[in-house]
């Protein structure tokens, strides 16, 4: 345990009790129907100790990246490049901006009984801090890389990160999950933007196949703040990424896109709840799932509106592919309205390719295999290029095109059993 | 806005339908218990079998818990608190419609349900349930000449035993759910449609039926079967005088389509909601599921529900026959504190079943009208299809409107769609209209009715009529 404040010990004591009281949620709780988090294992994990031996390294995706490396949650390399002023980048221990701290932690996502962000509030061992001051523009983007190593034996860990980006500032945040070995990684990622600022913020969750990867984010947005978001799930053997955000000022605007691919057995579950509380604001959600083999995909997407949030223009999107006889997909988008004044709306598909663009693509000479990987690669491109930040799109394209590719093979080694 | 003056004054109009008829009723004691079933079953001269089965139930629901998942609130319901048997009192059967009370004649007078002159006028057949018990089926020799049974639920139970006992409890199982297997153990009557194999059923059957004496709870039973080739079409439509006390209503409604049968259930549901302060109104619990059993079998639901203070239903299908399909047509509106949680389950057995799901949500004053659905695509269910479309429509800002769809696929060949939509009418449209010399009150009707177009053209006509009045009467009453 690293040296922290009172107040600190105080956050974690409070949430350790919430959480040993109420346990793991179980498939009983509704916002857990199609996930069961206790399946694998998890709750007898060992907590991880801190990584012994030589350090990972981690080739940055972009070269101008400040990189922050955390190993199986504790943070180990920080950026050395000096920092513009206004920007802190350090530790999360309680006694660095001491107040901004304490303003924030805990606050953005509240730590919930029986919720997996009260686990990490009352069991983080370490953390990142990142503050952009008001008014600046942060142009290198931070890139947070959590690594999980796990050798023989399975272990847990609850990565913290809280990130504030004050009055009109900006900045770009890549956040990486990768790993070897079957670990349990449960992190939490708080965001606050203050009135004008905007984030980018785009997720790669590539972790080992046996790993279980919980992720909450909660994004706080203050009047006229922007948040774009890009989260790609390819990694994992059981994943759940819930993302809570709350446009808590006049004409705040979020958006977040997300990409996953599924093949074997894999678990990937993504789950949103945004909350328009003012007037004004905008929100758009596009996800897009494609599930090969026996994989398993949830999506559950809330969208409520509070009474005072008039003129909100919320609209949420899920469409999933299943490649195959065993895959299975689960949907609940779901809209609460309480303001009449307003424009919302949700859809939902879940099929197979579709035939007549098959049909269309073979009639122009391109054989069967290759059409359903064009037809599929431009399924998710749809998504991913909307990256905007061009090295970034890259690596993740790149990334799914292999688990593409991973899914493609099986799907052709079945085909050839079944032939 | 003289909108909302409008409004005001409109949703001050009161329920239409509120009276009482003074009639002696058979009351059995108040609360619940294993002697109340047994005298209900005892009253209605039931066999062995089925007081055994309502004892089951009674047994198995002693153990449920009410579900709360909804999103309702409402008091806890004191189930010892009611009285579960009440029938108008007679002394004999009556022969005719001349044998009947003619205080229960002058309340369907009231009700526009005049039996005489339907039976003649409209070629509708009219099973009405007068609080539990039957009271005359007409237009029975003409379907019984096709062999169409049409009865009440107790009388079949004594004519065709070997039907009910076959079907009864097979598609919502006897501890299916709180509020069916309540009904199970206690229900009253209802009404028991058989429709033989390639019989198209002339005219569309229709139960009206309200419930009258005090404090009693309400605990229809319904069973259609149609076999092989047949068709009905089923019409049920309610209202309920004014009351100060909140009623239950617990039905249960049974549909079952062999090969190639097809079953149109129609619903315009308006019992009295409550006053404008949410006081009194039905609390209506409602079990509907239809199983498409046969290959090529078609179950269609419509609803128009404009009533009760709480709505709790979800009329679904049970898509077991290849190429079977499932429909839910359903129009929903909330005005002052009424609750609706209301759609519908589709579930995906049979190769090649389809859906289709539209729902219109409506909701003003302070209601809350959320729309709750399952669509459900099992692994054997090869190139299944569904469609659903949600819309809502807010009229104020105190109410609230919601969607909660789930959607499970289990098999890649199966196409599922779903879309929502939530809005208030838009002000170009209201101002299109007014320029057109309309009112606002007659713009507005003019749009929420386009709103519910394509629920409402799923009705018979004879209920097209009564549904769109309804429809702009409680519009009329909810929107400025």
């Amino acid at each position: 345990m690293i040296d922290t404040t009172p107040w600190l010990d105080a956050l974690h004591q409070a949430a350790r009790v919430r959480s040993d009281a109420a346990g793991l949620p179980t498939r009983r709780d509704e916002a857990w129907k199609y996930t069961d988090i206790g399946a694998l294992g998890v709750a007898s994990f060992p907590l991880a100790g801190r990584p012994q031996g030589s350090l990972p390294t981690v080739a940055p995706l972009t070269t101008d990246a400040l990189q922050l490396l955390l190993v199986n949650g504790s943070l180990q390399v920080l950026p050395g490049a000096e920092l513009p002023a206004g920007v802190v980048i350090g530790r999360l221990d309680g006694k660095a901006s001491a107040e901004l701290v304490e303003a924030h932690l805990g606050k953005v996502i509240p730590a919930e009984a029986k919720s997996l962000a009260a686990l990490n509030s009352g069991l983080f061992d370490d953390g990142v801090l990142v503050r952009v001051g008001a008014g600046v523009t942060l142009e290198r983007p931070i890139e947070i890389v959590s690594v999980g190593q796990a050798g023989g034996d399975p272990l847990a860990f609850h990565p913290r990160c809280l990130l504030v980006i004050e009055d009109g500032g900006a900045a770009t945040l890549v956040e990486r999950h990768q790993g070897s070995g079957r670990y349990f990684s449960n992190s939490v990622l708080e965001i606050a933007l203050g009135a004008g600022a905007s984030l980018r913020h785009y997720t790669l969750q590539d972790e080992s196949p046996e790993a279980v990867h919980v992720a909450t984010t909660g994004i706080e947005l203050a009047a006229g703040s922007r948040y774009a978001g890009m989260l790609v799930q390819t990694g994992s053997r059981l994943s759940r990424h819930e993302t809570h955000a709350a446009l808590a000022g006049d004409g705040a605007s979020f958006e977040l896109d997300g990409a996953y691919v599924g093949a074997g057995k894999q678990h990937l579950d993504n789950t949103t709840f945004v909350t328009h509380t003012a007037p004004g604001g905008k929100s758009r959600q596009l996800f897009k799932g494609v599930l090969d083999d026996q994989s398993h995909g949830v999506f559950q997407g809330t969208v409520r509106v509070e009474r005072a949030a008039q003129k909100t223009d919320a609209h949420q999107l899920s469409k999933t592919l299943l490649l195959s006889e065993q895959a299975e997909m689960d949907g609940k988008p779901e809209l609460e309205i309480y303001a009449d004044d307003v424009k919302c709306g949700h859809g939902c598909t879940v099929g197979d390719i579709d035939e007549t663009a098959l049909f269309y693509l073979r009639a122009r000479g391109i054989d069967a295999e290759t059409a359903r990987q064009l037809l599929i690669e431009a399924f998710l491109g749809d998504v991913l290029e909307k990256i905007a930040a061009e090295p970034v799109r890259t690596a993740f394209a790149a990334v799914v095109g292999e688990c593409l590719k991973g899914a493609h093979a099986t799907r052709r080694t079945n085909d050839h059993h079944q032939g | 806005m003289d909108g909302i003056e409008q409004v005001r004054s409109l949703t001050d109009q009161k329920y239409k339908y509120g009276f009482v008829t003074d009639i002696e009723a058979d009351v059995a004691p108040k609360g619940l218990n294993e002697d109340i079933i047994r005298l209900i079953s005892a009253k209605k001269g039931e066999p062995e079998w089925l007081l055994e089965w309502r004892l089951r139930a009674y047994k198995v629901w002693l153990e449920q818990t009410e579900p709360n998942w909804g999103k309702l609130h409402y008091p806890p319901i004191d189930y010892q608190d009611a009285y579960y048997y009440s029938a108008p009192k007679r002394k004999d059967g009556p022969k005719s419609l001349a044998d009947i009370d003619p205080k229960l004649l002058e309340t369907y007078e009231k009700l526009g349900v005049p039996l005489h002159e339907r039976a003649a006028l409209a070629g509708v057949a009219v099973d009405a349930v007068f609080d539990s018990v039957s009271v005359a089926t007409t237009y029975k020799g003409k379907l019984e000449e096709l062999g169409i049974i049409f009865t009440s639920f107790s009388e079949a139970v004594k004519t065709h035993p070997e039907l009910i006992r076959k079907y009864l409890g097979s598609v919502v199982p006897y501890s299916d759910n709180y509020f069916a297997t309540l009904n199970s153990a206690v229900f009253t009557d209802g009404s028991f449609v058989y429709v033989p194999p390639g019989v198209r059923c002339p005219m569309e059957l229709s139960t009206y039926f309200r419930m009258n004496a005090e404090k009693t709870g309400q605990f229809e039973r319904t069973l259609i079967v149609a076999d092989k080739g047949a068709y009905v079409s089923y019409l049920e439509g309610c209202t309920a005088p004014m009351r100060d006390e909140n009623q239950l209503h617990a039905a249960v409604v049974e549909l079952v389509a062999l090969d190639e049968a097809e079953i149109k259930y129609s619903t315009v549901q308006n019992w009295y909601p409550g006053d404008e302060q949410g006081r009194g109104g039905i609390y209506n619990f409602v079990t509907k599921r239809g199983a498409c059993r046969g290959r090529a079998s078609r179950i269609s639901w419509t609803q128009v529900e404009t009533g009760s203070a709480i709505t709790w239903k979800y009329p679904s299908c049970i898509l077991q026959g290849d190429d079977s399909v499932g429909e839910f047509y359903s129009v929903a509106i909330t005005n002052n504190f009424q609750q609706a949680d209301t759609g519908t389950k589709m579930i995906h057995i049979g190769r090649n079943t389809r859906s289709n799901i539209i729902s219109k949500g409506v909701s003003a004053g302070h209601a809350d009208n959320t729309y709750r659905g399952l669509v459900k695509v099992l692994p054997k269910a090869q190139g299944a299809r569904n469609r659903t479309q949600c819309d809502s429509l807010l009229i104020g800002n105190t109410c609230g409107a919601h969607t909660v769809p789930y959607i499970e696929s289990r098999n890649s060949s199966a196409r599922i769609e779903h879309e929502a939509t939530t809005s208030k009418i838009s002000e170009e449209q209201l101002f299109y209209a007014r320029q057109r010399g309309l009112s606002e009150e007659e713009a507005v009707t003019l749009i929420v009715n386009g709103f519910c177009r394509d629920v409402l053209q799923h009705l018979p006509m004879e209920f097209a009529v009564e549904a769109q009045k309804l429809v702009a009467l409680s519009l009329e009453g909810s929107v400025g």
